[in-house]
């Protein structure tokens, strides 16, 4: 395997005197920051911290699935186990993980600036972020809630007796960091670009997380409020929802997905601009078809729109609006795959190396692809009717969340870890936990899709003992997924102080962010850049190091 | 789109004023990210509405009946009252911002305290009418009596309403529930508004305005607009059903 890793002069490389983590010291420095790349890191260790309680519920459920029987926990904790899992994992991981981390980090840095447009909202949005995850966190210790991550009605608002009002609360606080997180990315991107960054020389990652922001404005505020109609519903009984009122429980649905799909690629656009950057580094050419790449983004982010219902097929929504539907939910396959072609032929002859952030990306796209495809079985009316409310819609959204975002998360964190820190993380290592949670995924989910075809139905804790020997292999597959996921936390502080000094430019990457010191300067640049290159231009970068040789010679 | 690039050439030459945020390269950039966001952030508004107007369309059109007994059962005296009320704000709202943009601490000082006025006599209008549903038995889920529509009174000097349903009658707990759903929110939006108002009236008298930095009021100033414009929506659809009749 060769490597690029040693490329720049490591033993010349200094953790630089003056940058963003020493600036300023003390606790107080830290929570009333306005610095993005300081909350990126608060993001980051309050994201990493509910990924383990998320993870934890995870092994709890994988554990009691082991045998046929509920016997490790009752039904109903069962229940709430997993509505907690989804609950954390959804809102409180996948939303804001790349975002609220990497893209908060880099946003402003890759568009020329020196802060995203609102400081202060952005800090506010961190500390919605905890305090929708401290009520969601005392609505599990106060008895959890049982109604699954959707909060369906009328389970949620009639039928049962646990924290709903609490939770409801915690999503509808922590939906406002999300709202925050991308205002504050739609501003900065339209207005606070560097002179000559114009639209089509924006890094993908930009013009991905755009896309993603779109959707968050857009899509949030209607959980909002549907949130809030669930509230009234269940303390004083309004009726919007209630059927022997005259309410429809439907309309909780509709509102719900129309943020709900949506928030899916809220999760996954930010990933695959990850990607974007990660392949075109590691093959050292510019992505293939830049535009297309670039559209097909914000074409993911105006057709998940349209596709709501078709989370609602079997729930007696009429025919003709599942078969517009359906047709709908098809179209989002066609730029999704764009972006898996682009790829594809982006690595075509170029220079590929195996670092670990490209050892995450190819998890990325085979895994993702997998979802995506296997997504196109439950978009059709009719295999969706046998498959759905089954264990292969749990296979089929866990290949696109855990098998793609996660992956496109450790991807990205791996990446700019030596920007972040200064520090490299441990190569060989790193490449074995990669590997380990790919071969680890797999064993876990992909023997979820069988049980599905052979029909066993998702949320419960007991099934037919004829399923056991795939959901033991399901089982074992999440123990070794766990060790994968916890193998990086700990590597990645050991190098906090251990890691070798990176330098500015570890992965010889032409990103405005690799231009800079690591960890950067507070105010990013000591002068804003006047931009004239492309994006992913590798010869501009090969003559700005000839320069500096000449210079510096 | 290439204004942030025009605005920085403008900018080199410029002094800075002192209340440039050090991340905005020059004083156009800063006031032309701050109106777009907030103008993003009326868009989250309009979508947080949108999903009770969304409601409103839909049972309206279920439950026609029921929506034109329940909505004549609202005093349309308040309601007008309360429109031009609103109206009225919007238009001293208006003249703060002009005030402030041409400095004339007075002027916004006054403007101020007419909204934080007029906001309150819609707010005190409003309760008057909560009030009067509560006494009505007409508060879904507390405190909700359907026979009045089953069995309308007369009211002295006017025809009685046509009798509903059973069935029909119990949906007007739906258009009660979307019209306190919707008003309730509505006026939420005007309290924070109007703390919002306070806040910037105390830092109008300490001469905070008096140097140009404006951003806060104009921005205000639009959300002070899309509440009333929201109003706009409001009254017709919840007051004015089928009034011809």
């Amino acid at each position: 395997m060769s490597t690029i890793l040693s490329l720049p002069d490591q033993t010349t490389a200094r953790i630089p005197k003056r940058n963003y983590l020493n600036n300023e010291n003390g606790l107080l420095s830290w929570l009333l920051t306005g610095d993005h790349k300081r909350i990126a890191i608060l993001y980051l260790i309050s994201i990493t911290f509910f990924f383990f309680i998320g993870g934890a519920l995870a092994g709890l459920i994988r554990l009691e699935l082991l045998t046929p029987q509920s016997d490790l926990m009752a039904a109903d904790t069962y229940n709430k186990v997993f509505s907690m899992h989804g609950i954390i994992m959804v809102f409180l991981f996948l939303v804001p993980s790349v975002p609220a981390t990497i893209g908060n980090f880099l946003i402003p840095i890759m568009v020329g600036a020196r802060d995203l447009a609102f400081p202060k909202i952005n800090l506010l949005s961190w500390y919605l972020y905890v305090i929708g995850g401290c009520l969601t966190l005392w609505a599990m210790i106060t008895g959890g809630v049982d109604t699954g991550w959707t909060f369906t009605t009328p389970l949620s608002t009639h039928y049962l007796n646990t924290n709903v009002v609490t939770a409801g609360m915690a999503i509808f606080i922590a939906g406002f960091a999300s709202i925050f997180t991308g205002l504050n990315f739609i501003v900065t991107i339209h207005r606070m670009r560097a002179p000559g960054m114009t639209w089509f020389k924006l890094p993908l990652f930009v013009w991905s997380h755009y896309a993603a922001s779109i959707l968050m404005v857009l899509g949030t505020p209607v959980l909002a409020i549907a949130l809030v109609l669930v509230v009234l519903e269940r303390t004083i009984g309004i009726g919007v929802f209630d059927p022997t009122k005259g309410g429809d429980p439907l309309l909780f649905q509709h509102l719900f997905w129309f943020y709900s799909h949506p928030a899916v690629y809220i999760m996954i656009l930010p990933g695959m601009g990850v990607i974007s950057e990660v392949i075109s580094t590691f093959s050292r050419k510019r992505v293939f078809g830049y535009s297309a790449v670039a559209f097909s983004s914000v074409a993911i982010a105006v057709f998940g729109f349209f596709v709501w219902e078709h989370h609602m097929f079997i729930m007696g929504v009429s025919n003709y609006s599942t078969l517009i539907f359906s047709l709908l939910t098809m179209l989002v396959a066609v730029p999704s795959s764009i972006k898996i072609f682009n790829w594809a032929f982006t690595l075509y002859k170029g220079s590929i190396t195996f670092e670990t952030p490209m050892l995450y990306a190819f998890g990325f796209m085979g895994l993702f692809t997998i979802g995506g495809l296997t997504g196109v079985f439950l978009g059709a009316s009719g295999t969706d009717i046998h498959l759905t409310e089954t264990y292969f819609i749990v296979a089929h959204f866990h290949f696109v969340m855990v098998g793609g975002m996660l992956m496109a998360f450790l991807s990205g964190i791996h990446f700019w870890w030596p920007k972040m820190t200064g520090r490299m993380y441990p190569e060989k290592l790193s490449q074995l936990a990669a590997v380990v949670t790919f071969i680890g995924f797999n064993f876990t989910f992909f023997p979820q899709f069988l049980l599905g075809m052979l029909g066993m139905p998702r949320r419960y804790a007991a099934y037919p003992p004829e399923f056991q020997v795939l959901n033991v292999f399901s089982s074992a597959g999440a123990s070794i997924l766990g060790v994968g996921y916890l193998l990086p936390i700990l590597y990645l502080l050991w190098s906090l102080k251990y890691g070798k000094i990176a330098g500015n430019n570890p992965w010889q990457a032409t990103g405005l962010e690799w231009q800079i010191q690591s960890p950067p300067l507070t105010e990013n640049f000591v002068e804003i850049p006047i931009v004239t290159q492309d994006a992913y231009d590798y010869e501009w970068l090969e003559r700005q190091k000839e320069r500096e040789v000449t210079q510096v010679g | 789109m290439d204004s942030p690039t025009a605005a920085l050439h403008e900018g080199t030459h410029a002094e800075h004023p002192s209340y440039q945020r050090h991340h905005f390269v020059t004083m156009a950039q800063q006031k032309e990210s701050a109106s777009f966001g907030m103008w993003l952030f009326l868009l989250t508004e309009i979508m947080f509405f949108g999903g009770m107007f969304t409601a409103y369309l839909i049972y309206r059109n279920w439950y026609y009946a029921a929506f034109v007994a329940g909505s004549h059962t609202l005093s349309i005296v308040l309601g007008t009252t309360n429109t031009a009320v609103l109206i009225t704000s919007s238009f001293t709202m208006a003249m703060g911002v002009w005030c402030a943009e041409t400095r004339r601490r007075g002027g916004l000082i006054v403007s101020i305290l007419l909204t934080l006025a007029l906001g309150l006599v819609f707010l005190g209008i409003k309760s008057v009418e909560y009030h009067e549903k509560w006494v009505q038995h007409h508060v879904p889920g507390l405190r909700f009596d359907a026979m009045t529509f089953v069995h309308p009174h007369a009211e002295p000097g006017q025809a009685a309403e046509p009798p509903l349903s059973l069935d029909m009658a119990e949906h007007t707990e739906v258009y009660f529930s979307l019209y306190f759903a919707m008003t309730g929110m509505h006026a939420l939006h005007m309290i924070i508004g109007m703390g919002l108002l306070i806040f910037m009236l105390i830092k109008a008298i300490r001469g905070a305005y008096d140097n140009g930095n404006i951003a806060f009021i104009e921005n205000f100033g639009l959300y002070w607009h899309f509440v009333d414009i929201v109003w706009i929506f409001l009254f017709p659809l919840l007051y004015l059903i089928s009034r011809h009749q």
